[in-house]
């Protein structure tokens, strides 16, 4: 659907933090502790190359992982080219690019465990 | 016939060592690419040989670029190397005039002055002993500077020597006696039966006059003979496995063999051939300002040839190639890193699918600013200005839905991923028709020029402006600045661009000379190519480099490389950090 109005809703949902695998989110916070600075301000997502193309959301992605909710985290992760330019405007220093790289990391060798 | 039981060790030595060579080599070459392997038959019989050759001679035995590099350690490497070569061949040579023929064995010019009785004289004998003295000479003199670096490195030039494990130690304890101990048997045999010259036959009655010689001279030459022996026998696990192995290395490169993405034989060839000279140790950055000293090449070679973990230290890297523009012996140190680095992304048939068909207007000159670019945009507004003014026909391709060049994704291992973007991008870049593309990323342009298979000529914009300005198409003012230059490390270094952007600066602006000019720039910090450091030593890096151009006191810091010009901004307070484009857009 094109987005006509510029904005959109997102639709109301509730969350389970009980339910969901914190794994990741313990992993990311271990080895990206710059992670932990992020404010939300949505720069990531404004320069992003792949978002610029296709519905894809950087700072959405690192809250999904942050809330546990992996798998729709993995699916996004795909889409991204690595360019690097969400880390060179974020005003927090988060290192986004080494996050979605250890994010692959994990997801590669959490795939070779259950394979 | 010439023979006595101690040559044994160091015979059985030199021909064990020679067979494990031979099969070593023979199956590291054989895992190479088969165009590769192309190549080594072709260059066999070419002048190639011949310079390479020359190049042994030059590096491996002289050590000339470790002497242009730092004179002592130069003068160090040399009287070992060297000075074992001419003990050897004027050995040889003593050992022929005296038997007249060639066909004597390996053994007998080693141990020459045990089965030379000494009261036989022979052509030049006496100049003979001399010269063999004054090379011994030579040698013990290397020795005691080892010895002393060791002990005081600083007096060397280098902050650290390599840290070395308990085999190491085992072997260069070996090698340090080698000479001593052949200074003792010469002498004690001089002291005995006569011979030697200045130092030997000196030594020999100094000895004497005190020592019971005639039981210290035949064990001396047992000693000697095992310990070259023992000597041969480390060397193929130890780091002086670089000797023969760089000579091999120098051959393959002066025939064309390139290192490629995969981790193979050659780059195990190159592994082995790192002298641990510890040159790449001074000139990286995260060194002198991140005190982090585990990953340079010396250390990280290291590792891959003892199979140690590395996945930590194959991050932690700049790909900034300081180390290995220093690098006397040439190992292409970036591309062996890189190999290191695992392919995490998953590719399957829709991965990076949305990118849409390009649309692009067809022009003579295609314009890619590079996503960096993009977030620099005085860096694309000067490009433009800079095109209108030349009147030139040209076509800003990723201007609304560019994508990454490809080299991110490459740079940390994910070279199946880069594949895909790289080919759409290709397609995008073709769909323009272009004769030229012109980028202002030198990121993008070194993937551009290795990795694409372009039909159009590749430009970086400052060769670019060059080319405009020579041909008359662009007239440019010098203004009344004074500038330095950071060449970007993935331009001058990696793509071998020098001249063009420092003839531009020259037209423009008054351009101070640098020790930093050229391939020695230093690291913005910025490089994505490390994920290991954090913001905070990336902007230690980039605050050391601005500190180091703000010694010559400029009015502006010029780059040509968006991301350069971002990083260095960042720390930059007091002087303006520009593009090469926007120095130009103004003049
Ligand atoms: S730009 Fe930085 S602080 Fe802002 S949302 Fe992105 S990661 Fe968080
Ligand atoms: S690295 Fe990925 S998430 Fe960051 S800007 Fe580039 S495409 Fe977007
Ligand atoms: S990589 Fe090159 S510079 Fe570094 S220690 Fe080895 S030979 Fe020396
Ligand atoms: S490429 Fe640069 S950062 Fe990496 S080891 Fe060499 S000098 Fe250091
Ligand atoms: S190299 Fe850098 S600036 Fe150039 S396209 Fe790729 S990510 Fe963007």
């Amino acid at each position: 659907m094109i987005n006509f109005w510029g904005y959109s809703i997102s639709e109301t949902r509730s969350i389970n933090y009980d339910k969901n695998d914190k794994a990741m989110t313990e992993y990311i916070a271990a080895t990206v502790p710059s992670s932990k600075l992020c404010i939300g301000c949505g720069g990531c997502t404004a320069g992003c190359t792949a978002g610029n193309l296709t519905d894809f959301n950087i700072r959405k992605v690192q809250m999904l992982m942050k809330r546990g909710e992996t798998k729709d985290a993995k699916e996004q992760l795909q889409k991204c080219m690595l360019c690097g330019k969400c880390m060179l405007v974020c005003p927090r220093g988060v290192e986004t690019r080494k996050m979605i790289l250890e994010m692959l990391n994990f997801i590669k060798t959490n795939q070779k465990l259950e394979d | 016939m010439y023979y006595d039981h101690f040559v044994l060790p160091f015979t059985i030595g030199l021909i064990t060592l020679l067979i494990y060579l031979c099969f070593k080599y023979y199956k590291w070459i054989k895992s190479f690419p088969r165009e590769e392997r192309k190549k080594i038959r072709k260059g066999l019989f070419s002048l190639q040989t011949i310079r390479s050759g020359w190049e042994i001679f030059r590096e491996s035995l002289l050590h000339h670029k470790i002497f242009k590099t730092n004179p002592m350690l130069g003068y160090m490497h040399m009287t070992f190397a060297f000075g074992w070569f001419l003990l050897i061949v004027v050995g040889k040579i003593e050992s022929m005039v005296y038997h007249t023929s060639a066909f004597n064995p390996p053994y007998f010019a080693i141990f020459f002055r045990y089965f030379h009785p000494a009261n036989e004289t022979f052509p030049y004998s006496e100049t003979f002993a001399f010269l063999m003295d004054l090379i011994l000479l030579f040698l013990l003199i290397g020795i005691t500077l080892a010895i002393t670096k060791r002990f005081y490195s600083r007096l060397f030039g280098m902050k650290k020597t390599t840290k070395q494990r308990a085999y190491d130690l085992l072997i260069l304890t070996v090698l340090w006696l080698i000479f001593p101990v052949r200074f003792l048997a010469e002498s004690f045999t001089s002291g005995l039966n006569g011979g030697g010259s200045f130092l030997t036959y000196n030594a020999g009655n100094f000895f004497g006059s005190f020592l019971p010689l005639e039981h210290l001279s035949y064990p001396a030459w047992w000693v000697y003979s095992s310990l070259l022996g023992l000597f041969f026998l480390l060397l193929p696990f130890s780091r002086y496995m670089h000797i023969p192995t760089e000579m091999v290395y120098i051959f393959l490169k002066n025939w064309g063999v390139k290192q490629g993405r995969e981790y193979n034989g050659y780059s195990e060839i190159q592994v082995n051939a790192c002298s641990r000279c510890g040159i790449c140790i001074n000139t990286c950055q995260l060194n002198s300002s991140c005190d982090i000293n585990d990953i340079q090449p010396v250390y990280f070679l290291r590792r891959i040839r003892n199979h140690e973990p590395l996945s930590k230290q194959a991050e932690n890297c700049l790909m900034c190639g300081r180390c290995e523009a220093s690098c006397p012996v040439g190992i292409n140190l970036n591309a062996i890193r890189q190999s290191q680095r695992p392919d995490t992304i998953r590719v399957v048939k829709d991965t990076y699918a949305y990118v849409p068909e390009p649309e692009v207007k067809r022009a003579k000159v295609a314009y890619f600013a590079g996503c960096m670019s993009h977030l620099t945009p005085g860096i694309i507004k000067s490009m433009q200005q800079i095109f209108e003014k030349a009147k030139v026909d040209y076509s800003f391709i990723d201007e609304r839905a560019g994508i990454c060049c490809g080299r991110p994704l490459a740079l940390s291992g994910n070279w199946q991923a880069a594949q895909i973007v790289m080919d759409k991008n290709q397609e995008m870049i073709e769909a323009s028709n272009a004769d030229i593309l012109v980028t202002s990323c030198p990121i993008c342009y070194k993937t551009f020029k290795e990795d694409y298979t372009l039909k159009a000529q590749i430009m970086h914009h400052t060769e670019y402006i060059e080319m405009l300005i020579r041909e008359g198409q662009l007239k440019v003012n010098n203004m009344d600045v004074k500038t330095v230059f950071h060449n970007p490390c993935e331009l001058g270094r990696g793509s071998q661009i020098v001249h063009a952007p420092e003839n531009v600066l020259k037209q423009v602006s008054y351009k101070i000379t640098t020790v930093y000019d050229g391939k020695k720039s230093l690291c913005c910090g910025g490089s994505l190519a490390n994920t290991a450091i954090d913001s905070g030593q990336k902007t230690k890096i980039s605050g050391d480099t601005v500190k180091a151009y703000t010694a010559y006191h400029p009015d502006v810091i010029v780059t040509a490389c968006p991301l350069c010009k971002k990083t260095l901004s960042k720390t930059s307070t007091e002087i303006p950090v520009k593009d090469i484009a926007e120095l130009v857009a103004e003049a």
